[in-house]
């Protein structure tokens, strides 16, 4: 596999580059993993993105990289001409867990990041932009609710919001529904999709699913393990707005059979 | 049409039975098992004082007890001697237990947030933990004379260990998520203790102090018992000493009372406070 080419990747021709990695690699000092090599991409401006490979070649590593979480090794992060040093503003994220704290309402958690960077007064202010988004992905009513009474789904739509709330300029997104059942699954997709349309945010995500991937993504890149690295990146040309019916098509069942196929020959080296 | 209807069953209309497998005994109300217990308690009791198998001086009818116990019951109510040294004792709980509040969520705090808290100091908490902490109690009243402060020292001794361990396990309750959340929101280390860390812990925090509610109490009066002094724990000495079990058993028993209350004083706190979190009650509570 030539590797060197295919680390050579630049996203869908949307708008500037947002994010740029060069060379990015990742050993954990602690138990000396090589949880990524050489990773280069770049994302332009309101594309889509998405992540697969299988456990453990570096997904969430690559993801915590770009977030500012954790440093890489070796390799350079930039993101809107600035070099990603530690958390950012302009970075939101999601993960598997909703993560809700039960002690404040839906609301209440929505506004938590302003109410950190910012400031009580100024998470204040923010209710009102917290309420528009709820009302966005379809929680009117639920606003002064405490997370446990949300229903999974519900409590995902919930950390959507707090990701939104500072209007980051990218979303990255770490299996940000694999713990819902596959019918609120797809709806979420589909919300998400709307989402990033309209915000016209840069999203990037991890997930296990090649539908989900194929469904929503511009390009996928396909990962594979020891050491984690960019095998292939496959773009999906299926017109824009995407449909769950397209899930039927003849074109949306050759790819995914191309990224399975891609996935099954990462099993064996 | 679909094979399956929403009401295909041939008794449509008909509810279906479920056969719920509660013993008799789990069936009973609350307040009539407690009174079964109680009377049979009683009952015992009666029988073994009134059969003559124990002495009336190691062991006084319950009706005895009940008589010392309205009397005790007017010393306190018309503000006597009693009343005085009830006073007493629960101010060396109050200030222990404010003490221990105070110096054991400190040391939680020092222990489960820091790394150097965690590796120096938690060990000699540890080791001074096990110690029989009671045997402190002459060394406080050499300290600190016969006076109420000594009992304050021991209450709060004995109270702050609970505390400090149940806040230091409180801060490590939170999941790795959530840290890794208010990492991306660029949380300072302090926001993420006060706004994360110390909510999160908030259910093991109590715990510690409903643990430590307990052994203020036994402080208190273990250094009455050994410090002297005119607290609560002093009258039931006397009374010990000059055989009068009657008065020994209903001292006691309004000891407890104040224990109860200030048990129940923190339980009612957690209830307010962490109003998310549903304690499980017991294994038979539906
Ligand atoms: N904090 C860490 N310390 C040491 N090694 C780690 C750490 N996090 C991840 N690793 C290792 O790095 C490699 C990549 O892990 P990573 O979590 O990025 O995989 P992933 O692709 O997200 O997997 P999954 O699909 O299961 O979420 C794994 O071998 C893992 O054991
Ligand atoms: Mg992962």
């Amino acid at each position: 596999m030539n590797t060197a080419l295919a680390n050579e990747y630049s996203g869908a021709p949307h708008g500037a580059p947002v994010y740029e990695l060069t060379n990015v690699s990742k050993t954990y000092a602690r138990n000396k993993v090589v949880a990524l090599t050489e990773v280069t991409l770049t994302l332009c401006k309101g594309s889509f993105t998405s992540v697969i490979g299988s456990s453990g070649c570096g997904k969430s590593t690559l993801l915590k990289i770009m977030a500012g979480l954790i440093p890489p090794t070796k390799g350079r992060v930039v993101l809107q001409g600035r070099p990603v040093t530690g958390p950012r503003r302009d970075i939101g994220m999601m993960f598997q867990q909703a993560t809700l704290f039960p002690w404040k309402t839906a609301v209440e958690n929505i506004v938590l990041p302003i109410e950190i960077r910012d400031g009580a007064a100024a998470a204040k202010k923010a209710l009102d932009k917290a309420h528009e988004l709820m009302e966005i992905v379809g929680l009117k009513g639920f606003e002064n609710v405490y997370p446990n009474e949300l229903s999974g789904g519900m409590a995902q739509r919930t950390s959507i919001c707090r990701m939104l709330i500072t209007e980051p300029a990218v979303l990255l997104l770490d299996e940000p529904f694999s713990a819902l059942d596959e019918l609120s699954r797809d709806m979420m997709n589909m919300e998400l999709q709307r989402i990033c349309r309209e915000q016209n945010a840069t999203a990037f995500l991890v997930t296990h699913s090649i539908q989900e991937a194929v469904i929503l993504s511009d390009d996928i890149i396909v990962m594979k393990p020891r050491p984690g690295r960019i095998a292939e990146v496959v773009p999906v040309d299926l017109p824009r707005p995407r449909t769950l019916d397209m899930m039927t098509t003849p074109k949306f069942g050759a790819i995914v059979d191309h990224i399975r196929g891609l996935l099954d020959k990462g099993e064996d080296m | 049409m679909s094979d399956v209807q929403a009401n295909s069953s041939a008794d449509a209309g008909q509810d279906t039975v479920w056969v719920q497998e509660i013993s008799l005994i789990d069936s009973i109300p609350r307040w009539i098992a407690m009174t079964f217990v109680f009377v049979v308690f009683v009952g015992t009791w009666q029988l073994t004082t009134s059969l003559g198998l124990v002495s009336p001086i190691i062991l006084p009818t319950p009706m005895e007890t009940l008589k010392d116990m309205i009397f005790v019951g007017q010393n306190l109510l018309t503000g006597g001697y009693m009343l005085l040294a009830l006073w007493i004792t629960m101010k060396e709980v109050i200030y222990g237990f404010a003490l221990a509040i105070a110096i054991g969520f400190s040391l939680g705090v020092l222990v489960g947030e820091t790394a150097f808290g965690e590796k120096a100091v938690m060990p000699y908490l540890v080791a001074i933990d096990t110690m029989p902490k009671v045997a402190f109690a002459p060394l406080f009243v050499a300290w600190l004379g016969f006076g109420i402060e000594s009992k304050v020292a021991l209450a709060a001794f004995i109270a702050t260990f609970p505390i400090v361990v149940g806040t230091a396990a409180g801060l490590h309750a939170a999941d790795e998520n959530a840290r890794m959340l208010f990492k991306t929101m660029g949380a300072t280390r302090m926001q993420t203790l006060i706004k994360m860390k110390l909510p999160t812990g908030l259910p093991q925090i109590f715990t510690g102090l409903k643990i430590g509610a307990v052994g203020v109490m036994a402080g208190a009066i273990t250094g009455e018992f050994l410090g002297g002094g005119r607290g609560f724990g002093e009258l039931i000495r006397v009374a010990a000493s000059q055989l009068n079990t009657p008065r020994v058993f209903s001292l006691i028993l309004y000891l407890s009372l104040v224990g109860l209350a200030l048990y129940v004083l923190v339980q009612w706190t957690q209830r307010k406070v962490v109003f998310w979190h549903k304690e499980r009650v017991g294994a038979h509570d539906a």
